[in-house]
């Protein structure tokens, strides 16, 4: 019989449970079973079959949105964590300590606006009438408008815009916890600056990197609403994929199918970053 | 297995969060409808008359409307507008209640706009048009020359690379191809489909952008591209003032007329409101307001809706060509299910192209 303490524990972890179970355990059976039910005509029909994940992988179309999905979550998390790593950096050892605050808050000001909003403002920026082609063309640098809206360079730009931010904090949270005292010793043991940064810095920061990264990972792989906005529909991404199966044909089994891959590509990065993922060093 | 009974409550229940707030009630309306639908200065009129509330729920396409019903309970949606082609899918799936067609001014409408083919089954009305336009060639006059914008194979032709957007909704579109192949678009079939990919092909090569309504008219307006293939009416009206530049045209190969229509469901329990909601919206007032709403313009299905226009208004709906358009346009494509979903790879294929 269980003890008064093990009926507690369970206490504290049922509501826990019941909401994984209600909200994440039901509904991914759902979209697991609804994956191998097929559609004929416009009747779901409900049985073990994989062609949906067959066609989804036989035909290239499909296919693609999968790699572009891919090839652009790579991009912008390479791309944001380079960007993100100096910007933590000069906020947590170049900005004066009573400014740190703001310098964050100014940093993560852009995640005030509507996700929405700040895609539709990346795309009057990037296009041939805006601020950017405006500027090159007036200063003579080019004399026709720069093809930058509806693009992939657009999404690129409008996640790493947004992820950048996130990594900025994870990374920044990771720095502050370094006692200075680590790089000093290396330095003081005969290590130049960028050996101290290469050897003992990095490896230190990596928990806030990779978990950064994989948030952005997660999050820009399932996005539908920025590459709908900046790409112009030039190549779909997974999700818009999954959207069109939804939105037009009601094709439920094969956008489950599709998220379900999704959902593997994710597992996989978790898997990959699991070494360095240290949420409780953040 | 069909339709089974999981399904049924669990996507149920995504549909009950879905509906509009939780303060339905009885005496309320439910409607699925098309954003335009959504002005308050179209609404507002009926509920204070009747003095009820109107919820109102947007959907995108006839296939988000119809799983949507599928998952909700009896009685949860009252009133449906729909894409006229595809009336007679909802009517047939017995979805539709009758109307009362002698109550509503048929007689008034434009001729050919009612779309008895469409909206009646067996004597009885189902549905009834409300609103129509055209898909077919929007432009900035000031950057175009409106003399290639009368042939649909120059308007998405190399002239005018990286200036095109394509409208992202693969049946108008893939009609405009069919009628610059000199096809009817009723009467299209899967033979039809690889003529019909060169060309849409050809229009992804040449085009900026593929997009839906906002995206295409923000490139539009913003100078992203100078032409949207697909475009019409319902893309440049609300644009017409402040941009007076930015057209639309009939190209002399014709173009595709879309249409809207509105009916009552078989299992709402408010149906005689919900009728009288439909005798509201094809009203000349009712149709006024539907026609100029702040979601997009289009035609108003009855003519006498023209007293409650002004002469501006009526300028930007081209209310004085209509009798031409009307005769040189055709209907949207009208798949069954399996064209449909072979139409769908086929745009498919060419977003990916």
């Amino acid at each position: 019989m269980a003890g008064p303490d093990t009926i507690r524990g369970w206490g504290f972890v049922a509501p826990a449970l019941l909401w994984t179970l209600a909200f994440f355990v039901v509904p991914f059976g759902v979209m697991a079973a609804m994956s191998l039910a097929t559609l004929e005509g416009r009747e779901l029909v409900w049985g073990f079959s994989f062609d949906n994940y067959a066609r989804l992988f036989g035909q290239s179309y499909l296919l693609r949105a999968i790699m572009v999905s891919l090839e652009i979550t790579l991009t912008v998390t390479v791309v944001s964590i380079l960007l993100a790593y100096p910007l933590a950096w000069i906020i947590a050892y170049r900005v004066p300590e009573r400014w740190q605050r703001l310098a964050l808050l100014l940093a993560i000001l852009p995640f005030w606006t509507s996700y929405v909003v700040r895609s539709y403002a990346w795309l009057l920026v990037l296009s041939r009438e805006g601020v950017i082609n405006q500027t090159l063309l007036a200063i003579g640098v080019i004399s026709e408008p720069l093809t930058l809206a509806s693009t992939r360079f657009a999404t690129v730009t409008g996640f790493v815009h947004f992820f950048v931010m996130l990594l900025t904090l994870t990374i920044y949270a990771n720095l502050v916890q370094l006692p200075p005292n680590y790089r000093r010793a290396a330095v003081d043991l005969g290590a130049s600056s960028w050996q101290a940064f290469r050897h003992v810095i990095l490896p230190l920061t990596l928990p806030g990197i990779m978990t950064g990264a994989f948030l952005t990972f997660v999050l820009c792989i399932g996005d539908y609403i920025t590459p709908q906005i900046l790409g112009g529909n030039n190549e779909l991404t997974g999700p818009q994929i999954i959207m069109v199966q939804l939105g037009r044909g009601a094709n439920f089994p094969l956008a489950a199918a599709m998220s379900i891959v999704l959902m593997g590509l994710v597992t996989l990065a978790y898997l990959g970053a699991s070494r360095w993922l240290r949420i409780d060093r953040l | 297995m069909t339709h089974s009974l999981m399904r049924r409550a669990l996507m149920g229940t995504a549909a009950i969060l879905a509906l509009p707030g939780s303060a339905m009630a009885a005496e309320d309306l439910n409607a699925l409808v098309w954003c335009d639908h959504t002005d308050p200065a179209l609404i507002q009129p009926f509920e204070e008359e009747h003095g009820i509330r109107v919820n109102l729920r947007e959907y995108e396409g006839t296939a988000t409307a119809l799983a949507l019903l599928e998952q909700s309970r009896p009685g949860d949606w009252d009133v449906l507008v729909i894409d006229g082609i595809d009336v007679p899918r909802a009517a047939e799936a017995g979805l539709m209640a009758e109307l009362p067609a002698d109550e509503l001014p048929l007689a008034d409408f434009w001729p050919g706009v009612a779309m008895e083919d469409q909206t009646q089954m067996g004597g009885k009305t189902y549905a009834v048009t409300e609103k129509f336009g055209y898909n077919t060639i929007s432009f900035n006059a000031g950057k175009v020359d409106a003399a290639d914008m009368q042939d649909l194979s120059t308007a998405w032709s190399e002239k005018y690379k990286d200036r095109i957007a394509v409208y992202d909704y693969y049946l108008p579109v893939m009609g405009l191809a069919a009628i610059a192949a000199g096809k009817q678009t009723a009467d299209l079939t899967a033979d039809d489909l690889p003529a019909l990919k060169e060309t849409l092909f050809t229009m992804k090569e040449n085009a900026r952008s593929v997009g839906e309504v906002v995206s295409s008219q923000t490139a539009l307006a913003t100078g992203e591209v100078d032409i949207v293939i697909g475009g019409g009416e319902w893309l440049t009206a609300v644009l017409a003032e402040e941009q007076p530049e930015l057209t639309w045209t009939i190209p002399d190969q014709g173009a595709v007329r879309w249409s809207q229509s509105i009916g009552v469901l078989e299992t709402s329990e408010n149906k005689d409101l919900a009728i009288e909601f439909v005798k509201y919206i094809v009203s000349p007032e009712g149709q006024a307001r539907l026609a100029t709403s702040s979601c997009y313009w289009g035609m108003p299905a009855n003519k006498a809706a023209g007293e409650h226009l002004t002469g501006a208004q009526k300028d930007v709906l081209r209310w004085d060509n209509q009798a031409e358009y009307l005769e040189r346009a055709q209907l949207y494509p009208a798949p069954d299910a399996e064209l449909d979903g072979q139409m769908q790879n086929v745009w498919l294929e060419m977003l990916q192209h």
